[in-house]
């Protein structure tokens, strides 16, 4: 038996991600991770997060290993299993098992979506005595000083099948997360795709009208990924109204009369 | 007579003979020497084949009815096909058969003989434009546009008060349909404009006041509505420049005298006040033509409508600012000073401060300070003085328990605590609560309603039956359908390490049984009488039905009651008991009755629930507003008692979700439902058509 090596440098990350701080949240981050307290980031979809996560990561120089979780995702996935070659067994490490090794920092995205007896096996990593036992190899993992946990979630979901364990969210630091202030989101957008400032700050603007029709037949308004979006396909020759009818409108909603509100709003603007 | 073998046949016109033969055969009861098909005939025969065939079908269709009409018919058809679309000489044809039914022969002749003049009016409906039809997407794009919402309403004027748009029923100024649709949007996009852009700010009785000033009032106040929109249009060009190319097309011509005037008011930042000027300056001269989207003002209608708003919202700014200062005892500290920055915000927002530091205002309250400044033009000092609502006088004990002997030990009541937020505890065994049965109606309301929403039902069983029938795949099962080869890697690699092989190698696919109870928890208080009754029971039948098809358990219970000493939940469908008619029956049979004192009967079915053995738990109230009872329940008491009840419930497990049918969205209802997710429905007609998707929702 013996285990395959990981290569943490592939996921370092080399170059700076690009990432606007909202707040002070960088220097929370630095400070939680420091003291060896795992970080909760709450906030709606597209608001930066993972982006975050990529910068945490560059800044303190540790590897990033970023889980998706979804509801099939079983303990095994994230801590490892044997796998069989020609004629031996290889235990092959999950990506929780790796970071903890590597002394990197694991991202859990959307960790509600995991179903609940997967997240509680980062309960013992998640407090002070920051171990991860492998119950197939009888290993018991003490994650390093370098070792960082992070977990991501989206209060905005309104399913009471879906929602964070009390005994979860209390080992966390939580950092909340908006929609950037409307100068500061103009900028990323006109950073991410090379709109322009006056086209960007008329998406801002238009963002920030879907989002005053949150709760009124929209569950969500326009993400700054959703502006992103818009503003490249806007760069790539397709006219304003059409990439926010394709990029923002159709990817907020189906009710057609919603769809015909938030178009003309946006044409109204452009 | 026709060749139906050869298709390049019926393709081919007939020829005026041909026609002349058909049409003899089909009214040969009614000519004569002097009267025959000839004519006729000719006509037809310049038409394409489909047009004859349509006019001879109609022909021999009315012939059958009365040939007399049938021959009216066939002289003037020619010409109105040719006028019309299919669709109107349709509907031009049944109204002449109408009018013979009705009204006898000759005036049917006189519908048909008259096809241009029902043609004109088709064409008109053709491009009209309704409010109705037009409401839903104006009503989204303007709250869209600033966040505050705003009513339409029909009125042969075009004004706003500022809370609700007027504007005419329908429209056909313009050549098109969609044309006059935009004209609605222009419209009511003007007249938002006016309260975004200033026009009422401050005193809106001011502007009465500068017209005053001038000999003929009336006459100022229409040289102000025409400058006014000269403004406007240019702020809309500004902010709006996509809607202002649409705009445009629909400016008048500014009179070359008036440029110099108008010049400032197009300049950015220009206020009500540049408007006056420009009065000034030109009253006394001719009015040009006004544009079509030009409304009036009604100042009365304005000092109305925000005196109301505006003290509302100073209210509930100073609750929520004692609030934001006080955390969760309300009280704030005596101290705590709120401004408002001098400079707005980067999109020139208002920014609140507190002791001199920016705080970030939560979404609530940022409207409030925007709805506020809109109205205003500022923030008031003695408007960001923290305050609570003061409504609650706690009320006389002694009385109180002296009724109250009477019925403590009554048989059927239960006791419930109520929290009193000023003392931060509980009165213990405050509320006697009964069980009572709602008296059954057996009538036709559950059928009409299950016909009326009969679109709705079909789609809302597929989607029920869709999400009961969810397959989930279950893992490292004995037995199975398919081989899990996950399970099966790990088992030899198990067996390779010497240990034992596993026998959990089959996946199965299985429906997931959906283990939920939920408990309706309906408003029968008398605010509900009328629209809201109706609604709720509607809703009640869609959502019996979608529960019914998903098979999760549920329990229906109405409450009301009057003071803490008689609440009463009326039972309309306990967990274990079928939906029968007689439940049906007792759905018809809600009738609304007294008050509203919410805790208690969350409380109560609360503990219900928790007798049931369900996995997820689920507790769904259905109200009208603020909960409200004679004994001083109302206020802060009713709120902070109704919050309380909802964490008790969170606490044991059970899922809290309310529905408010209300059309303002009311700043305490956050803090109320705080522990509880809860959504508003503004438009209580929309509440059956909605219900089944939020607990859609709610519960996948
Ligand atoms: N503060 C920021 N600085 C730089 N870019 C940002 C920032 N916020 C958002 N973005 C942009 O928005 C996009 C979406 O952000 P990201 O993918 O991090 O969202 P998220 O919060 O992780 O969403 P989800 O919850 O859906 O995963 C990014 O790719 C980036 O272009
Ligand atoms: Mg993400």
């Amino acid at each position: 038996m013996k285990s395959r090596a990981l290569q943490p440098e592939s996921f370092l990350i080399t170059r700076e991600p690009y990432y606007e701080a909202q707040g002070e949240e960088i220097s929370l981050f630095e400070k939680a991770y420091r003291n060896l307290i795992p970080v909760l980031l709450k906030g709606p979809t597209g608001c930066g997060k993972t982006r975050f996560m990529e910068h945490m990561a560059w800044r303190l120089q540790r590897p990033l290993i970023t889980v998706s979780c979804h509801d099939d995702l079983t303990a095994s996935d994230l801590v490892g299993r044997y796998l069989i070659t020609a004629d031996q067994t290889v235990w092959m490490d999950g990506p929780l098992a790796q970071a903890v090794r590597c002394g990197g920092i694991c991202y859990l995205d959307e960790i509600v979506e995991a179903r609940k007896d997967t997240t509680v096996v980062i309960h013992p990593l998640a407090d002070d005595r920051r171990l991860l036992p492998i119950e197939k190899t009888g290993e018991v993992l003490a994650a390093p000083a370098e070792f960082g946990l992070a977990i991501s979630y989206n209060p905005g979901y309104q399913s009471v099948l879906k929602d964070l364990k009390q005994s979860t969210r209390q080992r966390f630091v939580a950092l909340e997360f908006h929609y950037p202030s409307p100068d500061l989101e103009q900028k990323i957008v006109d950073h991410e795709s090379g709109v322009g400032a006056e086209r960007a700050a008329k998406l801002v603007r238009f963002a920030a009208m879907t989002r005053n029709l949150k709760g009124s037949g929209l569950e969500e308004g326009a993400s700054t990924r959703l502006l992103v979006h818009a503003a490249k396909l806007m760069v790539s020759g397709v006219s304003a109204p059409y990439a926010c009818q394709s990029a923002i409108a159709q990817a907020l909603t189906d009710d057609p009369e919603m769809i015909a509100a938030i178009n003309e709003l946006s044409r109204s603007l452009f | 007579m026709t060749a139906t073998g050869d298709t390049g046949d019926t393709q081919r016109a007939l020829s005026a003979a041909m026609l002349e033969d058909r049409l003899d055969e089909m009214l040969d009861a009614v000519l004569s020497i002097r009267r025959s098909t000839a004519t006729a005939a000719a006509a037809l025969a310049g038409l394409a084949r489909a047009d004859q065939d349509y006019a001879c079908h109609w022909i021999e269709v009315i012939a059958k009815t009365n040939p007399e009409l049938a021959y009216h018919f066939a002289s003037h058809v020619t010409a109105a096909i040719t006028r019309m679309r299919r669709e109107d000489s349709d509907a031009w044809i049944i109204e002449a058969m109408d009018t013979y039914d009705k009204l006898g022969l000759y005036p049917a002749v006189a519908v048909l003989a008259d096809a241009e003049s029902f043609a004109a009016v088709r064409d008109g409906q053709a491009r009209t434009a309704t409010l109705e039809a037009s409401a839903p997407m104006l009503e989204l794009f303007l709250q869209g546009l600033s966040g505050r919402k705003l009513k339409l309403a029909p009125s042969e004027r075009l004004y706003t008060d500022t809370t609700t748009l007027f504007l005419p029923a329908r429209l056909a100024v313009l050549p098109t349909r969609d044309a006059n649709r935009m004209l609605y949007k222009i419209m009511a996009t003007h007249l938002w404009a006016q309260g975004w852009f200033g026009t009422f700010r401050g005193d809106p009785r001011a502007l009465r006041a500068e017209w005053e000033r001038y000999a003929e009032p009336e006459r100022a106040a229409q040289l102000f509505c025409a400058l006014e929109t000269i403004r406007l249009d240019a702020c809309l060009e500004r902010e709006l420049p996509g809607l202002y190319r649409e705009l445009r097309t629909l400016r008048t011509e500014v009179p070359a005298a008036w440029k110099e005037a108008c010049a400032p008011l197009a300049k950015k930042g220009a206020s009500v006040d540049d408007t006056h000027q420009a009065v000034a300056a030109l009253y006394g001269g001719a009015l040009p033509v006004a544009p079509v989207y030009q409304g009036i003002i009604d100042v009365d209608a304005v000092v109305q409508a925000m005196g109301e708003r505006i003290q509302q919202e100073r209210a509930a700014l100073q609750n929520a600012l004692a609030k934001l200062a006080g955390g969760q005892s309300h009280t704030p500290p005596p101290d705590a000073r709120f401004t408002v920055s001098e400079e707005p915000g980067p999109q020139g927002e208002v920014q609140l401060m507190l002791d001199g530091q920016l705080l970030a205002a939560p979404p609530d309250v940022q409207n409030l300070l925007q709805s506020i400044f809109q109205d205003l033009g500022g923030i008031p000092d003695e408007y960001l003085v923290a305050a609570g609502d003061g409504g609650y006088a706690p009320d006389n004990e002694k009385r109180a328990e002296d009724v109250w002997k009477g019925t403590y030990h009554e048989d059927g009541a239960f006791l419930y605590n109520e929290w009193d937020h000023r003392r931060e505890h509980y009165r213990k065994d405050w509320c006697v609560l009964r069980e009572l049965d709602v008296h059954p109606v057996h009538d036709a309301f559950v059928r009409e309603t299950l016909r009326k929403y009969a679109g709705l039902s079909a789609r809302l069983r597929k989607t029920f039956e869709a999400l009961r029938g969810e397959n989930a795949v279950q893992r490292r099962r004995k037995n199975g359908d398919d081989i899990d080869f996950d399970a099966l890697v790990d088992a030899l690699a198990d067996l390779k390490s010497g240990r034992e092989l596993g026998d959990r190698l089959f996946l199965r696919s299985r429906r997931i049984a959906r283990n939920i109870a939920v408990m309706l928890m309906v408003d029968m208080s008398g605010s509900t009488k009328g629209w809201i009754n109706d609604a709720e029971r509607e809703s009640l039948v869609l959502l019996s039905e979608a529960l019914e098809i998903l098979g999760d358990r549920y329990a229906i219970y109405g409450f009301s009651g009057t003071t803490r000493k008689r609440c009463e939940l009326y039972r309309v469908k306990e967990f274990a008991e079928p939906y029968t008619d007689l439940v049906r029956a007792r759905i018809s049979g809600i009738r609304p009755q007294d008050y509203t004192r919410m805790g208690v009967a969350i409380r109560h079915l609360c503990k219900r629930l928790d007798q049931v053995d369900a996995r997820t738990k689920l507790l769904i109230t259905l109200s009208d507003g603020k909960p409200d009872d004679y004994d001083g329940y109302r206020g802060e008491y009713g709120i902070e008692d109704t919050r309380q009840a909802l964490l008790e419930a969170k606490r044991s497990g059970i899922h809290a979700f309310c529905i408010t049918i209300d059309h303002d969205a009311r700043a305490y209802l956050p803090h109320m439902y705080g522990p509880a997710n809860y959504v508003l429905i503004d438009d209580v007609r929309k509440l059956p058509l909605k219900i089944s998707d939020i607990y859609r929702h709610l519960t996948s």
